[in-house]
């Protein structure tokens, strides 16, 4: 075991500065063969830079990395892989109209006389498949592929490289509770192997299952690595947070008014059936089910972004005929998507551009550029935006705060409803924390909330009621006395008999 | 990232001299753009002393107006990721219909020349519906538009040039406000309402959004297909307007012109920094772009340069203008990040109360507890 205390990779003293902010200042880390090494830390804390740099996405501004001992040259992801350093990116960076196969072998096609040879790739493939446990055939497109199926993919192909230390930055924010599961098992197996792990998550609970060190980070500097046995959720927080955290969930309770939004039956062919619920004024909803099981999709058809087949939508009373989700926001209907990057922010556009962008303040046709401002300074009080300036593009912020970014949008909106979608999703554990008292705050003043989420407990905390979902349709209902995980997870799985 | 420990108020009083900060960036990033334009300038103020004289600057002015025009409508289809290969055939049939209305049917100048507009317009709409309702990639849309315009130029104009225009129709081109050249004030005015639209205006900000992430625009609620249409209709009537200027500087409709008009706009957007990808993009930079094309055309002219040879700098020249917009946001970046200092000024998290430990339920804790 002497050769488990070396370390693979090292990083030394390692600094990276973008315009206008520090993203790393003198960062050391390590990582072991066969080790599981966790990073940590709020969002802008430096973890996702901290990997680039690993993977060569990026160059150091100071500082060396060493791999087993030596000095490495900065020159491109390509020749981090030769030195046995892989990425598995949480957007996934495979070419969706190509086969696994030809996935698996992007780059390093085997040729004979310059023509690749297909039938030792498909071989070849399908081992390592094999090696990360899933059965599809290599000869499918990975745009036919589910996301977990894709990550695996991602993941065998690092393994193709022969990658020594794997970096997953946030693997499991698109994945199922028993995706996880596996995952974890598949882990466990590479640890086995001696390839070393880099694992990034804002889950404690996952950090705490699974990893052998963890680093924490705060501001672009490292705070603290802890071994396995000094770690504790608490003290972990504190760390993270550089303050006490005094509950994740400030559930308020307010006062339950009249219904505002009542669905009835609604039906879009091959995605929902027949689904209903309503949800009063003061009333935070939960929509539970497993991935897949239409809460999206029931959100964005009574937002008026998928067309419906059957059904009605009333909102206080009177019946809504929604054709855009232009029409729902004017309506006093909000959605806040799952997807920041495909559906939720303008990149390019400024933090301002995009805070006001589902309702900016002016006349006409006009812009008022200062009540713009003023609006988009006062949302990012709110919710602690740490963007250098207001003015810059979003592109540039980390994924937690680009994700307040988007929750500010809809805030912005005023809506008497609104349709919170997995809303703390890569969202640090303090930022939680605020925006879960955003929830409570709104729902004080009377509006009426849902709010969807895989991750149970925010759910269980935070609603007065949970609609579950399963297979497109709306399967039961539980009031907060009826609350219980196993309750929750029998009826979204299907292994109770429908309640009411 | 240091955490300001000042009260909210100064993080404020931090804020306004950023935004200054990025403004500046943006007014730099665009004088590095004109930088090429002044050099070119000067060295062809050495190269002929003809140059520098008002009258050829003038004469410049004149030249780039159309280009100009086109291209300010041409920005705006650009930013929302489409783009309008249809403008140069536009301008051609707009200046036909137009003067034909004038010369034939007897239509009073101004009337004449808002036909000639409204042609365009009309053309703007078809393109529009042809993006927004047969969901044809703007590309495909408008090339087959490039097409149909200027077949449509000859088959209702025919293939002579329409003559007989009254005097008073030169003026519309000729003429001159005090010292200024009429195309010239034409620009002003376009160009001043284009930067207006984009920067005060929900069209300008949603033609942003579109290009950025049409998604995301969806939404946030804005009705894609309406502004769409919008930005098709605005470039086809610049278009249109372009092809009456053009008639009134020849005092004559001529069914060939505006061959090629497109590519020119496209090369004053690109120039000026504006994204083929959309969301990217300025009234200012492609301006600029469009003088840039314009000095060096002229400067050919003064030197006896062959057109075959400005045609070969022109290319060059959108190259090295795409290759010196990238350097320049690198190095931009890294100066930003020098100025800066180490750490960014940010009003993170003041304002914020203070937590306390130990929760009531439980947390802070997320272990043990199951997910659906
Ligand atoms: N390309 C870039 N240009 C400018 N700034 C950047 C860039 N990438 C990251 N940053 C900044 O560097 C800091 C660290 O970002 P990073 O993405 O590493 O954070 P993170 O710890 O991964 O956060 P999260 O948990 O939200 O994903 C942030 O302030 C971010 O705005
Ligand atoms: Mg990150």
């Amino acid at each position: 075991m002497s050769q488990a205390s070396h370390a693979l990779v090292e990083v030394r003293e390692v600094s990276k500065r973008f315009p206008g902010v520090q993203a790393l200042d003198s960062v050391s880390v390590d990582i072991r063969p066969g080790e599981v090494h966790a990073v940590a830390g709020e969002n802008g804390a430096g973890k996702s830079t901290l990997m680039k740099l690993l993977a060569q996405l990026e160059k150091p501004s100071e500082g060396d990395i060493l791999v087993e001992g030596e000095r490495v040259r900065f020159r491109s992801p390509r020749h981090a892989q030769r030195l046995g350093i892989a990425m598995v990116h949480q957007e996934f960076a495979l070419a969706p109209d190509l086969s696994v196969a030809d996935n698996l072998s992007l780059g390093r096609e085997h040729t004979r006389a310059g023509v690749i040879v297909r039938g030792s790739e498909k071989r070849r493939a399908r081992e390592l498949l094999e090696r990360v446990g899933v059965a599809v055939d290599p000869g499918r497109k990975v745009s036919s592929l589910a996301v977990a199926e894709q990550q695996r993919v991602e993941i065998a192909k690092a393994l193709a490289v022969d990658a020594r230390v794997v970096i997953m930055d946030e693997p499991t924010a698109t994945l199922t509770d028993a995706e996880i599961d596996s995952l974890f098992e598949l882990i466990e197996q590479l640890k086995g192997e001696g390839i070393a792990i880099f694992y990034i998550s804002h889950r404690l609970d996952e950090i705490m299952r699974i990893a052998d060190r963890v680093t924490v980070m705060r501001d672009g500097q490292v705070v603290e690595t802890l071994d396995k046995e000094q770690l504790d959720e608490g003290k972990l927080i504190a760390l993270m947070v550089g303050r006490e955290i005094d509950t994740l969930y400030p559930k308020q309770e307010a006062e339950i008014g009249d219904v505002v939004l009542r669905v009835r039956g609604l039906t879009r062919p091959g995605v929902l059936l027949d689904c209903s619920f309503e949800v009063r004024a003061g009333e935070i909803l939960g929509f539970a089910g497993v991935v897949g099981a239409g809460r999206t999709e029931l959100a964005r058809a009574v937002f008026g972004a998928d067309p419906v087949s059957a059904g009605c939508i009333e909102l206080d009373g009177r019946e809504l005929r929604l054709g855009s989700p232009g029409e729902a926001i004017a309506a006093g209907i909000g959605y806040l998507t799952e997807d920041r990057k495909g559906e939720g922010l303008a990149m390019q556009l400024s933090v301002i551009d995009n805070v006001t962008l589902a309702r900016i303040p002016g006349r006409g046709i006009w812009i008022d550029r200062r009540a713009e401002r003023q609006a988009a300074e006062q949302r990012s009080d709110e919710l602690s935006i740490r963007a250098p300036s207001l003015h810059r593009s979003v592109e540039a912020l980390s994924g937690g705060t680009q994700q307040k970014v988007v929750v500010a949008k809809w805030l912005q909106t005023d809506a008497r409803v609104m349709f919170f979608d997995e809303p703390t999703r890569g969202i640090d554990v303090g930022a939680k924390a605020e925006i879960f008292r955003l929830l409570s705050d709104l729902a004080g003043k009377g509006r009426a909330i849902v709010l969807i989420s895989s991750y149970l407990p925010e759910l269980t905390n935070m609603c007065d009621r949970i609609v579950v979902l399963r297979d497109g349709r709306t399967v039961g209902e539980l009031r907060r006395e009826e609350f219980g995980e196993e309750r929750i997870m029998a009826l979204a799985s299907g292994t109770e008999k429908e309640a009411a | 990232m240091s955490v300001a420990n000042s009260p909210a108020g100064t993080s404020r009083a931090l804020k306004l001299p950023e935004g200054l900060r990025d403004r500046l960036n943006e007014i730099l990033s665009q004088l590095a753009a004109a930088a090429g334009l002044i050099i070119v300038a000067v060295a062809l103020s050495f190269a002929s002393p003809y140059f520098l004289t008002s009258n050829n600057l003038f004469n410049i002015g004149v030249q780039v107006s159309i280009v100009a025009l086109v291209a300010v409508g041409q920005t705006l289809v650009i930013l929302t990721a489409g783009i309008d290969l249809s403008v140069g055939s536009v301008a051609g049939l707009g200046g036909i219909l137009g003067t034909m209305v004038i010369a034939k049917l007897g239509f009073p100048v101004v009337p004449g020349i808002i036909v000639g507009v409204l042609v365009g317009a009309a053309i703007g709409v078809v393109n529009g519906l042809l993006v927004t309702q047969m969901r044809l990639p703007p590309f495909i849309a408008t090339l087959g538009m490039l097409g149909v315009a200027r077949g449509l130029t000859f088959i209702v104009g025919g293939e002579n040039a329409v003559y007989g225009l009254p005097s008073s129709f030169r003026l519309f081109g000729e003429g001159q406000i005090g010292p200024v050249p009429m195309p010239i004030v034409y620009l002003i005015v376009v160009g001043a309402a284009g930067y207006v639209v984009l920067s005060r205006t929900k069209l300008g900000r949603y033609a942003y959004a579109i290009g950025s992430n049409e998604e995301a625009a969806r939404i946030s609620g804005i009705p894609l297909n309406r502004y769409k249409m919008a930005v098709y209709i605005i470039s086809g009537a610049l278009a249109g307007f372009g092809g009456m200027i053009a008639a009134s500087l020849v005092h004559s409709g001529q069914p060939n012109y505006g061959v090629g008009l497109e590519l020119n706009a496209i090369a004053a957007c690109v120039i000026g920094g504006a994204s083929l990808f959309g969301g990217v993009g300025t009234i200012g930079g492609t301006l600029i772009g469009a003088f840039l094309i314009a000095v060096i055309t002229n400067g050919a002219v003064l030197l006896n340069i062959t057109q075959y040879y400005q045609q070969v700098i022109i290319g060059v020249i959108i190259w090295l203008a795409v290759w010196w917009d990238q350097v320049r946001r690198r190095r931009l970046a890294a100066v930003a990040a020098q100025a800066h200092g180490r750490r960014g000024t940010e009003a993170a998290q003041d304002g914020q109360s203070s937590i306390r430990a130990q929760g009531d339920d439980g947390a802070p804790g997320e272990a043990g507890s199951a997910r659906a």
